[in-house]
């Protein structure tokens, strides 16, 4: 049995050239088809250099602009001519110029005979498979499609609108369901006859003239008419990107296309010495009847495609800037904010520290300088400690800071004395845990052992800020993780909001706490608020704190679980 | 889109401003086209595919060997180079080069907008239809796999996808420790000394009125401009453009009209392919340079608001620092989110 190559060609005849001969030389007969818009003086010389082989034939010139009826013409003459000047050739296979047969032409041969019923064609519903790309799936089928998707797209797009508004449709042919996949194909000699001969063809040739991409329905529909066995998936390898425009294959692509087993691929680039020289593979025995796997190119490519269409999440730069309105996630990967914790405990940052290796920074919005986990000018990423810098763009800031060190889970403390330009940027993060001890900022005021009155006006900005700050948090728009307690809550029962953030910063790995932050003397702090409020500055934010809870915490030192070890 | 910058604008309005202001670059350079003279004109050498780069230089003898070595191995195949009055040897050395072309001018470099308004004459004049780089002498491209694949590969990939432009950023190269206490000799590969950077301290932000993604950060800000960060250096750049006669660049690479050129990143959280310049400027010599600079104030719009910076960088100052990054590949920089390999696989 032969094996016959209808190679299509608009470009690279050097290559060309160079694959049809290699076909030529297996024993393949090639009929070539050049597009009518190649210049004599490029066909010329091209038809002259295969003119030594007899079994090179030409076929009638059509002019094959992307996405029109000009490729299934093409092809249509030239598996014609195939089939009617060749009667050996049992299969015909479709090939570009830029297709490269990665295996012994001999090995493909030998695949075919052993299927030879099989049609290898990629044909699947539009129905049932949303592969295409611009939203024309169905539609391709039922629009008429008069202009240029690459030259006049404009008046392309307007008049698919026009169509869909006013409701015009197509009929399909009868009997016929459209069909879509990659227009590589390997058809059996009676399977082509049978589409090339169909009673009906002049109708199917009408329909499909107007539809658009034909090259990549007209066989696949028909084909489900007249083949008796059809394999659906093309022996060409060709990746696709996320636009539909195929990939080329470069030289260091050399070992992805040897360990993938397929027969042929494409596009491979016209310099790629190395390929041309690499391929086919030289025959071997033992693996000559091995079925191609394309797994780990899929992957690669996906990956590719994944890449260029979902991005890195987190990472801002200059070929992915995502708007903020439409990202929910601002950074690379979960972070939690902790607000008034510190003035809890006064030794809140190492005790977390140890109880969970996270990346415990401090007051990353200090109006001083970005406190980082050691107080570092610079910290990964040659992020500067310049409060300056940071306010200028406090949002890349954070993007900048939890993508520097996304391998770790990042904790910082925030308060009203900090910069609040960020909190909305926190508030809408859904890569955001935040808690918030409300009204602590009364604890430091407190320590400071001046007076209500010296402290009041201080202590009516901080909780106006914080105010604002806890109204960000409960607007609508928020989607971080909050957890909101007053001081008086808090206090009440601290262990279970601390437990909550080390499952939460620690993930599973969080144990039980073995060992309690040392909580900060509270008492008198009650006393202290009453003296606020008499000054007339009601600290709502904290919470009624009884004289007994704030007593509570000064007996901490002396029982045994509040004991901080200190080896 | 809302950024620290104001509003950004668009519409009909302003497309049409733009494309006035690109037509006064243009009358512009064609009006000081006069002020270059060739020296040595070998363009006829200039063929269909030939891929161009255009340099405009003053006293870069150190650097110009491996300059034109490094990117005659990334595929340019003709180099146009705008020699502003050196006096170190540079002129001779670049025409004695076999695939260089050369003009000559004495005029202010300031008043050319920074050379731009001579190498847009040049690409005006040779440009049309090729793809065309454009660097300075200090700037090194590294692109996604750059190793394994020329600029004939990346530039048939972009005109595979109907991509006209190519985006990359500056990436600020420094060495450990002092800048001058290293050894450069001409023609040495300069990230073999200067082979550190910071890796993510770059701030990005929609430019209000050309609507580039305007880049700012690393060394150079974190050192000499955290005072003043509005005013650090832009590192957004289009280098490599498919050339029309009706393009124009606006200040140095960083904008270009028509605008749609410079839009080489994505809203839509994708992300596409892009490279980097590898910046070379603080080889050893940049400590006597500045000192030359600060003298002919040829090279901001403002320079007395940069004299700080120049003043502390005549002391011989350390850019390195712990958390610096070592630079091995152009895949380390793809890691570390710099530069992105999109759809080039």
């Amino acid at each position: 049995m032969t094996l016959g190559v209808v190679m299509l060609v608009h470009t690279g005849f050097g290559r060309a050239a160079q694959m049809a001969r290699h076909w030529a030389e297996a024993g393949c007969p090639v009929i070539i088809h050049v597009d009518s818009n190649v210049a004599a003086t490029q066909y010329d010389p091209f038809a002259q250099s295969l003119s030594e082989f007899p079994d090179i034939r030409f076929s009638t010139r059509h002019r094959c602009e992307w996405g029109t009826w000009g490729m299934v013409a093409a092809t249509q003459d030239a598996a014609t001519m195939m089939l009617e000047e060749f009667p050996d050739v049992q299969h015909v296979y479709l090939a570009s110029g830029a297709c490269l047969p990665l295996r012994p032409i001999e090995e493909l041969r030998d695949y075919l005979a052993l299927r030879s019923d099989t049609d290898f064609i990629e044909s699947a519903t539009t129905a049932d498979v949303p592969w295409t790309i611009g939203g024309l799936e169905r539609e391709r089928f039922t629009l008429r499609f008069p202009f240029a998707w690459k030259k006049q797209r404009w008046l392309f797009d307007r008049f698919v609108q026009l169509q869909q508004i006013l409701g015009l449709r197509r009929k399909i042919p009868e009997n016929l369901v459209p069909h879509m996949g990659s227009q590589w194909w390997c058809l059996t000699r009676q399977t082509l006859d049978a589409i090339l001969q169909d009673p009906n063809r002049a109708v199917y040739d009408r329909y499909f003239a107007g539809v658009w991409i034909p090259d990549e329905s007209y066989y696949q529909s028909l084909v489900r008419l007249h083949a008796r066995k059809i394999e659906s998936r093309s022996l060409t390898l060709a990746k696709f990107d996320y636009q539909g425009k195929p990939h080329i294959f470069f030289d260091d692509h050399l070992e992805l296309l040897q360990r993938s087993r397929c027969f042929v691929a494409r596009k491979i680039w016209h310099d790629a010495d190395v390929l041309y020289r690499s391929f086919p593979v030289a025959k071997d025995p033992e693996r000559a009847t091995e079925e191609p796997r394309s797994g780990r190119v899929d992957r690669v490519f996906s990956q590719a495609v994944k890449r260029r269409t979902r991005g890195r999440q987190g990472l801002y730069m200059q070929s992915r800037f995502p708007s903020s309105d439409r990202e929910n996630a601002v950074g690379a990967t979960p972070y939690a904010v902790l607000q008034g914790f510190d003035d809890v405990f006064p030794d809140f940052r190492s005790w977390l520290t140890r109880q969970t290796s996270a990346e415990v920074h401090g007051h990353l919005f200090a109006k001083d300088r970005a406190h980082f986990v050691d107080e570092s000018t610079v910290y990964r990423g040659g992020l500067s400690d310049s409060a300056r810098l940071r306010d200028y763009n406090g949002k890349m800031f954070l993007t900048n800071l939890i993508w520097n060190a996304r391998d770790k889970h990042q904790c910082f403390q925030f308060g009203p004395a900090d910069s609040q330009d960020i909190r909305w940027t926190l508030a809408k993060d859904t890569q955001a845990s935040i808690w918030v001890v409300t009204g602590a900022w009364a604890i430091p005021l407190f320590a400071s052992d001046r007076s209500a009155s010296d402290v009041r006006a201080e202590a009516a900005r901080l909780q106006r800020i914080e105010h604002k700050f806890l109204k960000s948090l409960r607007s609508p728009e928020a989607r971080a993780r909050i957890k909101i307690k007053t001081l008086a809550e808090f206090i009440e029962a601290p262990m279970e909001t601390l437990q909550t953030i080390i499952d939460d910063i620690a993930g599973h790995r969080g144990t039980a706490l073995t060992e309690v932050p040392q909580m900060a003397d509270l008492t008198g702090l009650p006393d202290f608020l009453q003296d606020l409020k008499n000054q007339g500055m009601h600290p709502f934010l904290t919470g009624d704190i009884t004289e007994n809870a704030a007593a509570q915490t000064r007996t901490v030192p002396r029982r045994k679980p509040y004991v901080i070890s200190q080896k | 889109m809302p950024d620290a910058s104001g509003t950004v604008r668009h519409g009909l309005w302003h497309a049409y401003r733009l494309r006035w202001k690109r037509r006064r670059f243009l009358f512009r350079i064609w009006r000081k086209r006069r002020q270059i003279r060739a020296v040595a004109d070998r363009t006829g050498q200039i063929t269909e595919a030939s891929i161009l780069a255009f340099v405009t230089v003053r006293n870069e003898i150190v650097r110009l060997p491996y300059f034109i070595e490094y990117y005659r191995g990334l595929g340019i195949d003709h180099f146009l180079f705008v020699d502003n009055g050196s006096d170190d040897g540079t002129a001779e050395f670049l025409r004695a080069q076999s695939d260089v072309s050369v003009w000559t001018t004495q005029h202010s470099y300031k008043l050319a907008r920074f050379g731009m308004d001579w190498v847009g004459w040049l690409q005006w004049r040779y440009g049309n239809g090729h793809w065309c780089l454009t660097v300075d002498a200090d700037e090194l491209l590294v692109y996604p796999d750059c190793e394994a694949r020329d600029l004939k590969k990346l530039t048939a990939w972009l005109d595979e996808k109907r991509t006209c432009s190519f985006g990359a950023m500056m990436i600020d190269m420094y060495p450990k420790g002092p800048l001058k206490d290293v050894d450069y000799l001409p023609g040495d590969d300069p990230l073999k000394v200067l082979s550190w950077f910071d890796a993510d301290n770059y701030r990005d932000q929609i430019h209000h009125y050309y609507g580039n993604l305007w880049i700012q950060g690393g060394v150079r800000e974190r050192m000499f401009f955290a005072k003043d960060p509005a005013r650090a250096p832009t590192l957004n750049k289009t280098p490599l453009v498919k050339w029309h006669w009706r393009y124009a660049y606006v200040s140095s690479t960083h904008q270009i009209l028509p605008a749609r050129l410079h839009d080489v990143f994505d809203f839509t959280a994708n992300s596409r392919v892009s490279g980097a310049l590898l910046h070379t400027k603080f080889l050893p010599l940049i400590v006597e340079k500045t000192v030359e600079e600060m003298s002919r104030q040829q090279h901001f719009e403002n320079a007395p608001l940069y004299a700080d910076y120049h003043q502390r960088l005549t002391e011989n100052p350390t850019l390195w620092h712990e958390e610096a990054c070592h630079y091995d590949n152009p895949s380390k920089l793809v890691a570390l989110g710099l530069m992105s390999k999109g759809g080039w696989v």
